[in-house]
């Protein structure tokens, strides 16, 4: 149990996928100017992560290993992340149009978001279970989250304040993000076990 | 002379680093020296050579339905060629590189390239085209690693300018990366208003 | 359509596996080879294959691999692998030698996930003459292998305390591994004898260590060895 807190805790905080491992940052900077849009993506996000990271960790397990395709890891993930993402826009439609509403913007962009292949590469690399992956990839994308909303907060404030010229649009929130990465070093260190 | 347009339109007027602001990730994320930087701005230009030339190689034998699936199995390929190779002749730089290379089949520039240049010309421009962007793109991360190694240590490609104890750690580390990289955009869109 | 898709990953698919197939080779020779230079680095002068003759031991869940050295003979002390998992951002593991008496000769930081400019600085920090920074030529029998911050008599990276805790922590690991072992061998040196036997050969050690220095002073403790169990 307290492995998987352990988990939760250190991709949430110490190893925050945006702010300390630079995995999702198109999202992370084309996603966050308001904090609505901010969480449907975090949402969508979640929903495929976890998705993605069973159903690849799977395939790793019991076909690529026993066959030895390890080399085939990369071409064989991108392909079913991408098929995976399109089947949910199709199902989600038919079952449920209220999320799709809410989440289906954001679908077609999370194909390309390194942040579900990293993820489903890192379980692999780090030798996860199948329980400890699946915490890793749902507190890795809370991660995800967390940050993309409070960075989306900080921009919508941003528009309300005087930015030298040189520096609008994207040279101020990426100085933004520095200092807020900065704000999440102090959790590094951290440790339970 | 338009050949050599090809080539510079990905090194200034495209620079995919400064001015498309693609492939942010391992921008960031393996800048964290000048010769760390360069390598992965080279590793992601032999991929984009590679792709752009084969796609617009098969460009009409592709059906327009499969077309970004066929793009993306082609570009895996190339990058699972590189992963190998890096693996057998260069196991120290693909370990610091880390989970960077098997993402270069996400990154953003080399699908751009493949749907916006190579599926529209000839394999000979698109090779010029993989050049050009690949060296803008090296171009950029070599900077951003050598600005960040600078401030960060003293040193640029292992080279002392000052002694480590002047530098401000912080640029070595991942708030520094995003400073830096701001930095540097909005001194190259100074540059250009001018 | 579907047709020329599944061609084109069939044919990716063929590419991949001759690909696979010419590099497999080079890519095991290239992580044997990390291994065997690293030894090599590290170890005393020996003419035996270390790496054939390795033994792992188990102990709190961690490998700890050792590869002995021998040279004409023998034993000449090792080379010793050991992991730790209290690094800053994980696992740091390390290779380290030791003198047939457990003096330190050599070490190499194998691999780390510590922060660059930080804890990244280990490689470099405990071979530093400046302090009490230098760990080689010390015998952890005579030295107290940790940071001078918890009363130790090493002086940690700055800045990295936990970074340095784990690294000395690695080499105490590796050493009770080393020591376990030597026991266990013909020469059976026990911690007191150690604490002689071990302020000379760190002149030896400092003086040079050719691989005739390294024989003859590998053979003393030998002799130290067997006076005490006389």
């Amino acid at each position: 149990m307290l492995t998987y807190i352990s988990i939760f805790i250190t991709a949430i905080f110490v190893n925050n996928i945006i702010l300390s491992q630079f995995l999702g940052i198109c999202p992370f900077l084309g996603v966050s100017k308001k904090i609505d849009s901010a969480l449907g993506m975090g949402a969508a996000v979640t929903f495929v992560m976890l998705l993605s990271t069973i159903v690849t960790y799977l395939i790793q397990a019991y076909l690529l290993d026993p066959f030895q395709l390890g080399y085939m890891q990369t071409i064989v993930f991108i392909l079913v992340i991408a098929a995976l993402v399109q089947m949910l826009e199709i199902v989600l439609k038919k079952v449920s149009p209220a999320l799709y509403q809410a989440l289906g913007v954001f679908l077609p962009l999370i194909t390309t978001n390194c942040a579900i292949l990293g993820v489903a590469i890192l379980v692999i690399q780090k030798d996860f279970s199948l329980v400890e992956s699946v915490v890793y990839a749902v507190s890795t994308a809370i991660g995800f989250t967390l940050a993309l909303t409070i960075f989306a907060g900080i921009r919508e404030q941003l528009n309300w304040s005087e930015v030298p010229k040189a520096m609008k649009g994207t040279p101020i929130a990426l100085i933004t993000a520095g200092l807020l990465a900065l704000a999440f070093m102090g959790f590094s260190g951290i440790k339970i076990c | 002379m338009n050949k050599l347009k090809i080539i510079l339109n990905g090194i200034i007027t495209e620079n995919p680093t400064f001015v498309l602001l693609l492939g942010m990730c391992p921008t960031l994320g393996t800048t964290s020296s000048a010769i760390n930087g360069m390598s992965m701005g080279l590793a992601t230009m032999f991929v984009l050579m590679c792709s752009n030339v084969v796609i617009s190689a098969v460009k009409d034998v592709i059906p327009d339905k499969v077309r970004i699936p066929s793009f993306v199995v082609i570009i895996a390929a190339f990058v699972t060629v590189l992963q190998l190779c890096m693996q057998a002749y260069l196991p120290e730089l693909y370990k610091s590189l880390g989970l960077f290379i098997p993402l270069i089949v996400v990154n953003c520039i080399i699908l751009g390239r493949a749907e916006a240049f190579a599926a529209k010309h000839n394999p000979f421009d698109s090779l010029l085209d993989g050049i050009g962007i690949g060296l803008g793109f090296t171009l950029g991360l070599t900077l951003l690693g050598a600005v960040r190694e600078l401030l960060g240590t003293g040193r640029i490609f292992d080279l002392t300018i000052f002694p480590e104890e002047y530098g401000a750690l912080a640029f070595v580390l991942a708030p520094g990366a995003f400073i830096a990289l701001g930095l540097l955009i909005a001194l190259v869109n100074t540059l250009k208003t001018k | 359509m579907v047709m020329v898709l599944t061609l084109i990953t069939a044919l990716v698919g063929a590419i991949l596996g001759s690909v696979y197939q010419l590099t497999a080779q080079p890519i095991a020779l290239a992580g044997a080879k990390a291994q065997a230079d690293a030894i090599r680095q590290v170890a005393p002068a020996f003419d035996n294959d270390p790496i054939a003759e390795s033994d792992t031991i188990l102990s709190n869940g961690l490998e700890i691999v050792i590869y002995p050295a021998i040279h004409n003979g023998t034993p000449n002390g090792a080379a010793v692998k050991a992991p730790t998992n209290s690094g800053f951002n994980g696992e740091i593991v390390v290779m380290v030698g030791f003198e047939q008496d457990g003096t330190i000769r050599e070490y190499r930081v194998l691999s780390h996930s510590e922060t660059p400019g930080l804890g990244a600085k280990m490689e470099q920090w405990f071979r530093t003459d400046k302090n009490r920074q230098n760990i080689l030529g010390k015998n952890p029998a005579n030295t107290n292998m940790s940071v001078s911050k918890d009363g130790g008599d090493i002086d940690g990276i700055t800045a990295s305390t936990i970074t340095s805790r784990a690294f000395l922590q690695a080499i105490q690991t590796a050493y009770a591994a080393y020591m376990g072992q030597s026991v266990d061998g013909v020469t059976g040196c026990s911690t007191t004898t150690d604490g002689t036997s071990g302020s000379t050969t760190k002149t030896d050690a400092t003086s040079g260590s050719t691989t005739k220095t390294d024989a003859t002073s590998g053979s003393t403790i030998h002799n130290n060895g067997e006076e005490e169990t006389k």
